[in-house]
């Protein structure tokens, strides 16, 4: 294993912007920053339950478009698959995360954070899948076309 | 007040995800190729979350209830299940194949990407479905309860 150039400070610094965010979110509300549940909490409405989600998630966009146009050092995006793979990606992505309760951001960051013995298996189950579904794709099929 | 702290906290999170470069498909994948030439850029940006996350649950405790709300909302399961197991290693197959998960999948809206917004749509079609599965297991279950 090599380890290649990156940006040690941008990397923690936005995880940290990511955990100030959840902490706000968590101590003046009360609320959980998944963002696989604010999905499912707007398509599985609650009365009252959905606009605060609806505002977070176009929250983040915002913070997408601020990021841009403050000159952000990430001018554009690279995708890894495209057409069917991105479709198959998405839809599993989708279907995982809700029947498993949650993903990177709610098993990963808050629920880890609270010692959720859940989520610590959830997080272990998605991170040892994705690790070997890119050695697979990479080193044994050679890459998707 | 309750609302503008959603509405924050979500430009936040979505500046944070850009910042630490998870909006970036090809990034992820460079961190999750930990054979090749690993790019540990994620573990850090979680590591970074997960340390205030902590710090902020040992603040939770020491307070009785949220600033602006009655209760914590927190998840009610406890028991580890199928679901939970064999959902997460799916997702994680979505994340592995296209690189992205839902968070950096909606903030990457901003950038207009094409491929993104197709996995996007894509993402948002999985859950639906998954919704109405789920609804229909959970009615079975009900008529099993009330057969018994």
């Amino acid at each position: 294993m090599e380890i290649i150039q990156f940006d040690a400070m941008s990397a923690y610094g936005g995880g940290l912007i990511m955990g100030l965010s959840a902490m706000l979110l968590f101590l003046l509300r009360g609320d959980v920053a998944g963002v696989n549940g604010m999905v499912t909490g707007i398509l599985n409405p609650i009365k009252g339950e959905v606009s605060w989600r609806i505002l977070f998630l176009i929250g983040m966009v915002i913070g997408g478009y601020l990021y841009q146009g403050a000159g952000g050092v990430l001018e554009t995006l690279e995708p890894v698959v495209e057409g069917n793979w991105v479709i198959l990606a998405g839809l599993l992505v989708g279907i995982g995360a809700t029947f498993g309760s949650g993903c990177t951001s709610g098993h990963g960051i808050c629920g880890i954070s609270r010692w959720s013995v859940r989520s610590i298996v959830a997080t272990t189950s998605f991170m040892v899948s994705a690790i070997v579904t890119v050695y697979v794709i990479r080193y044994l099929v050679g890459g998707l076309s | 007040m309750k609302d503008i702290i959603s509405l924050l906290t979500g430009i936040m999170f979505g500046a944070g995800i850009c910042i630490s470069g998870m909006v970036n498909p090809a990034k992820v994948i460079g961190f999750l190729d930990i054979t090749g030439s690993w790019d540990p850029s994620l573990a850090l940006a979680i590591a970074g979350g997960l340390t205030i996350m902590i710090i902020a649950n040992l603040f939770a405790v020491k307070m009785n209830r949220p600033v602006y709300a009655e209760y914590w909302r927190l998840p009610t399961k406890d028991r580890l299940d199928t679901q939970l197991v064999m959902g997460s290693a799916v997702f994680g197959i979505g994340w592995g194949l296209g690189g992205f998960c839902p968070g950096p999948a909606l903030t990457s809206i901003a950038y207009s990407n094409s491929t993104l917004l197709l996995g996007v749509a894509a993402y948002i079609m999985g859950v639906v479905l998954s919704l109405i599965v789920k609804s229909a297991l959970s009615r079975r279950k009900e008529r099993a309860i009330v057969n018994v």
